[in-house]
């Protein structure tokens, strides 16, 4: 048995640190990809007009710090962590939400977060984030940080289908999904899509899926095909960029699965805006 | 529709100015707004329930829905993008019988949102969401008047200068969200 990789819980602080300024500053290739291509297809004038301010939206952020969104999100993570690993020097949770902290604090990021849903006091450090780990064959440690913004999220939803609904009903659901979003989830969105498994393995595939390379398509062709016409069918809505109207609904439609129950057939969708910040290190 | 008048308007808003906005206008506007999301509106009403006299003066006032990012040094504000406007729709109606005009945000309201405009002469622009950066170089001053212990979603007073909006809901109760998207939805 080969020894376990040391790794001091104080870089994954200094990873994290540094990527949440980043991701809330820097668009992503894919993501900056999408719009690039949307301002050419777009065929409303409300909506090209939509997205020429979005494009330079991202070029103040960029040149002058100002976070695209000032909706700098609930910090989401996706640690993927090789079981070779042994961290050392603190707790690795803690050592996550220092990472944010510093962060959210010293890059002028929004603190969204409230300690109590109910009593609704604002941490001040945008702490806790929410984390999702799994133990993965190998020695390193991969982060994945999509912070998430709520305009969005509160338009995410689940359905458990019955397994008489099949396909059509998956199709029925995303669009109700995105159509109920409309305006409010600040189209043109991406939508994630998690099939299978049971209710909470569904959301996190949906989640996860928004970390996906933008337009990336799964690698089952079944799979495949439905986001390329869910894709069609929702650009068919009219939502458009902003909501105003047009063609452009969303970037990309992005699918995961999972094996389920004999009774069951889960949907998670969850939407994403046009900026989809995500971002990965490998450590 | 596609009317995209590109009017400049002053703020706040006089009954005549809200009289001649249709859905679809697009405008540009100039002149002092409050900024205010979900907690400030939750005091607010807490302040009207309990015959507290509100920290502002809502006749003929426009409110931004908006929480922003801290400020960097040199700058008034940090990113400044609109909320989501359906979430203060419980608020609302409330706010414009008071004599709130005009609303800025993004998304859907309900329909008493909409007699109550449509009762007190009221428009609903919407902004980019998503364009916080952008928006934010249109905003000239910012300070907080209170709530100050709410962080992002304290009540603040800003100056804005040639803010790009587009009227969704006008003082009759046109929607653009409604009508634009049945326009470019394929049967």
């Amino acid at each position: 048995m080969s020894e376990p990789r040391e790794i001091n819980v104080s870089e994954i602080t200094a990873a994290v640190r540094e990527m949440s300024i980043k991701v809330n500053h820097f668009l992503s290739e894919d993501m900056k990809e999408c719009l690039n291509t949307a301002k050419t297809t777009e065929k409303s004038r409300i909506g090209q007009n939509v997205l020429g301010q979005l494009w330079h939206n991202l070029q103040i952020a960029e040149e002058e710090m100002i976070p695209i969104c000032q909706d700098t999100g609930m910090a989401v993570l996706f640690l993927s962590i090789g079981q070779d690993v042994h961290f050392t020097g603190g707790d690795l949770t803690e050592a996550v939400n220092e990472g944010v902290r510093q962060g959210y604090t010293e890059g002028y990021l929004r603190k969204s977060v409230v300690e109590d849903p109910i009593l609704r006091e604002n941490t001040g450090d945008n702490t806790p984030a929410v984390i999702h780990m799994q133990i993965v064959p190998g020695d390193r440690v991969k982060i994945t940080l999509a912070p998430k913004g709520f305009g969005s999220e509160n338009m995410s939803r689940i359905f458990m289908l019955k397994p008489a609904e099949g396909i059509e009903g998956v199709k029925r659901v995303i669009l109700e999904a995105v159509k109920d979003a409309g305006p409010n989830a600040c189209p043109p969105m991406v939508v994630g899509v998690g099939i299978g498994g049971d209710f909470e393995k569904a959301a996190c595939m949906a989640k996860q899926a928004l970390t996906r390379k933008a337009g990336s398509h799964s690698p089952l062709p079944h799979i495949a095909a439905l986001e390329t016409e869910l894709l069609q069918k929702i650009n068919a809505l009219g939502i458009g960029p902003g909501g105003l109207g047009g063609t452009v609904t969303a970037f990309a439609v992005q699918i995961e699965t999972f094996p389920t129950h004999i009774a069951g057939l889960p949907v998670a969708v969850n939407i994403c805006c046009h900026v989809n910040r995500h971002l990965e290190k490998t450590i | 529709m596609n009317t995209m008048s590109n009017m400049n308007l002053k703020l706040p808003l006089s009954e005549e100015d809200v009289k001649k906005l249709k859905s679809g206008d697009t405008v540009t506007l100039t002149g002092t707004c409050y900024v205010a999301r979900d907690a400030a509106h939750k005091r607010l009403k807490e302040a009207l329930d309990q015959g507290i006299p509100l920290p502002v003066d809502l006749k003929g006032a426009t409110i931004y829905y908006m929480g922003p990012s801290p400020a960097r040094e040199g700058h008034a504000i940090g990113s400044a993008g609109p909320t989501t406007a359906t979430r203060m729709d419980a608020y609302t109606p409330e706010l414009l019988d008071l004599g709130l005009r005009a609303m800025i945000g993004k998304g859907k309201r309900s329909q008493e949102v909409k007699y109550a405009m449509k009762r007190n002469g009221a428009v609903y622009f919407a902004a980019v969401g998503g364009a916080g950066a952008l928006l934010s170089k249109c905003i000239k001053k910012a300070e907080v008047l209170c709530y100050e212990d709410l962080g992002a979603e304290a009540l603040r007073r800003i100056e804005i200068e040639d803010f790009p909006a587009i009227v969704v809901i006008d003082a009759e109760g046109n929607d653009l969200y409604e009508t634009a998207i049945s326009e470019w939805e394929k049967g």
